[in-house]
């Protein structure tokens, strides 16, 4: 311990091991800890709020955990709260989500991986022209495209109709869609493609029996992509359909900033909860797939 | 491309069968309904579109109104202080995260989980957050400083920034994971030839790491730009453009226009507002991304 002085280093070799509680660790999960509870905290007060009874968030705070957990209001929010006159709760929405989501879901991805299976595989002329086009409509602002699909539905007799938001979500989901299957196919090695036409196979049959089997894990993604894009869908759902067939989101909107009755936080947290477990859990359950989705949503060309 | 096969012709007619989703909503819901809308820019359609020309004037009322003002006013502070802060925070969080941290996970879990849920929903959350009489003001006023005054949603001045608030919170995660896979993209070497050359590591992020990151930062930026102008479903639900107007933005007095307020023309013209901008920043950026690389495409 006295020995500082001039001994040639026989010590340990090697990187100075670090310990665990060096300035640097305290700092960096320091900050990475209240990173994590400022986004984790609006969670916990939504699920806290809609434990509790009214007396109860009018006396504590809305940090504090309940006192006495109650359920009421879910039940509340699921089947009786009011949005102007009829009290149905979120029940009606959700079912309509439910109808809307999973026909938009299966018919945009037939349609986008066949698409894009066309473009990778089977180049005509002038589809790269199309192609382009498309992915423009991806950027447009939809607003500009609002009025000319009402007047499209209207006049196929679909407007106000869950049928009729179904197509509005298959033409709005396929020019990302579209790349994505499009730029997953053409990674594909192309020998399987000509070995398959080399023995007969045509169009059909070598989409079916060697695409769709090999391209699993890129029809999850997109399956993930869709659906939590369509669920949280709230300016088409509230230009196309009709107070019958409004989705959950539009519904919750109309619950929680219905400007009737005294305010029922407890009651608004639940629903706004509802509404959000369908995408949360996929994001919960998905994980990695989930990351991916939104890597190709973000248009890597 | 061999012309003159002879299955040349059938064996197209499958692939042109099945693009034609693609080619109709190609071009006739997004060329044409864009031109459709454009076009009746120009007329003075109110229920109903009608082809009654009046030339500018939609858009000369347009920027004339109020409303609209207001609408682009917030959008510009929206998106300056959006785009700047979820650059800034986004790629912090992918730094300190990029440390070789423990629970890499669970972090990057929690951080990304609000953009998995809808804009409704966060805008209701934060309302809830941000109310005066429970939320954070109330919290911070019972811990002891009284005069604690925090409600942006209930001051016109600062609304905008009460919606900024839960736009970072549910926006800022998207960036994060987008600019972790960018570092991580990093060859290892540059950081240790940086080390060696004794170049401090905020140092290096700065002149080094993020030049070559391009590519990310660019597609994140068109990415961001996009979803700012298409800012709608978040302000209805947290504060539905008020209190008054003060949080009106383009997005929603589009809607307003075309369905409360029987004026078509004027969200015509609005929505082409809308457009110009968006194409002001895709159209450039498209040409660098893609048309250089046309030549060998």
């Amino acid at each position: 311990m006295v020995e500082t002085s001039s001994v040639p280093l026989t010590g340990p070799q090697g990187p100075k091991p670090r310990k665990a509680l060096s300035r640097r660790n305290v700092f960096l999960y320091g900050t990475l800890l209240l990173i994590t509870l400022y986004y984790a905290l609006p969670l916990y007060v939504m699920i806290v709020t809609s434990l509790k009874g009214m007396p109860e968030i009018r006396l504590g705070n809305v940090f504090s955990p309940p006192v006495e957990i109650t359920f009421q209001p879910w039940a509340k929010a699921w089947s009786e709260a009011c949005t102007g006159l009829t009290c149905n709760g979120l029940s009606t929405g959700f079912w309509n989500s439910v109808r809307i989501t999973i026909p938009s879901v299966i018919l945009s991805i037939i349609i986008a991986s066949v698409n894009g299976y066309a473009l990778a595989n089977w180049k005509f002329k002038g589809a790269d022209a199309f192609f382009t086009i498309l992915i423009f409509g991806a950027f447009i602002p939809y607003q500009i495209l609002l009025y000319p699909m009402v007047i499209m539905l209207r006049e196929m007799g679909l407007y106000g109709s869950l049928g009729g938001l179904v197509l509005v979500h298959t033409i709005f989901g396929m020019p990302i869609l579209t790349l994505l299957f499009r730029n997953y196919f053409t990674s594909l090695p192309e020998e399987l493609f000509k070995a398959a036409r080399v023995d007969g196979a045509g169009f059909w049959g070598i989409y079916f029996r060697i695409m769709v089997p090999m391209s699993l894990p890129i029809f999850t993604v997109a399956m993930i992509l869709q659906v939590t894009g369509i669920w949280n869908d709230f300016l088409f759902g509230v230009v196309y359909t009709g107070p019958d067939t409004y989705p959950m989101t539009v519904s919750l909107n109309n619950i929680v900033n219905s400007t009737q009755g005294v305010k029922e936080y407890n009651v608004n947290m639940a629903a706004t909860i509802l509404t959000g477990l369908v995408p949360l859990t996929i994001y919960f359950v998905s994980g990695r797939l989930f990351v991916r989705g939104i890597a190709a949503g973000a248009v890597k060309g | 491309m061999a012309s003159g096969r002879p299955n040349q012709l059938f064996r197209n007619k499958s692939a042109k069968i099945a693009a034609i989703p693609m080619i109709v909503t190609a071009l006739f819901v997004f060329v044409g309904g864009t031109i459709w809308t454009v076009v009746y820019s120009f007329t003075k359609s109110g229920l109903l579109p009608r082809l009654n020309w009046v030339g500018l004037d939609q858009y000369e009322r347009l920027w004339a109104t109020r409303k609209w003002l207001v609408a682009i006013e917030n959008l510009a502070i929206y998106g300056v202080c959006m785009l700047v802060l979820v650059f800034v925070i986004g790629f912090i969080l992918a730094a300190l995260i990029d440390q070789k941290i423990r629970f890499e996970n669970t972090i990057r879990t929690i951080i990304l989980y609000p953009y998995a849920l809808s804009f409704v929903v966060t805008g209701l959350v934060w309302q809830w957050m941000l109310n005066p009489e429970f939320g954070v003001q109330s919290i911070v006023r019972d811990l002891g400083w009284e005069s604690f005054s925090f409600d942006p949603l209930y001051n016109a001045d600062i609304a905008i920034y009460g919606v900024l608030i839960a736009g970072l919170w549910q926006g800022s995660g998207l960036v994060m994971v987008l600019m972790l896979a960018g570092l991580r993209g990093i060859d290892q070497e540059v950081w240790k030839a940086a080390r060696v050359d004794g170049i401090p590591a905020w140092k290096t992020y700065i002149f080094i790491v993020i030049p070559m990151m391009r590519p990310v930062f660019i597609t994140t930026l068109v990415l961001v730009v996009t979803g700012i102008v298409k800012l709608y479903d978040l302000i209805v639900a947290q504060t539905g453009g008020g209190p008054g107007i003060s949080t009106e933005v383009p997005a929603k007095y589009v809607y307003d226009m075309m369905f409360s307020a029987n004026n078509l023309g004027q969200g015509f013209a609005a929505s082409t507002m809308m457009l110009v901008t968006v194409a002001l920043i895709v159209i450039p950026w498209a040409v660098l991304e893609f048309g250089g690389k046309k030549h060998h495409g």
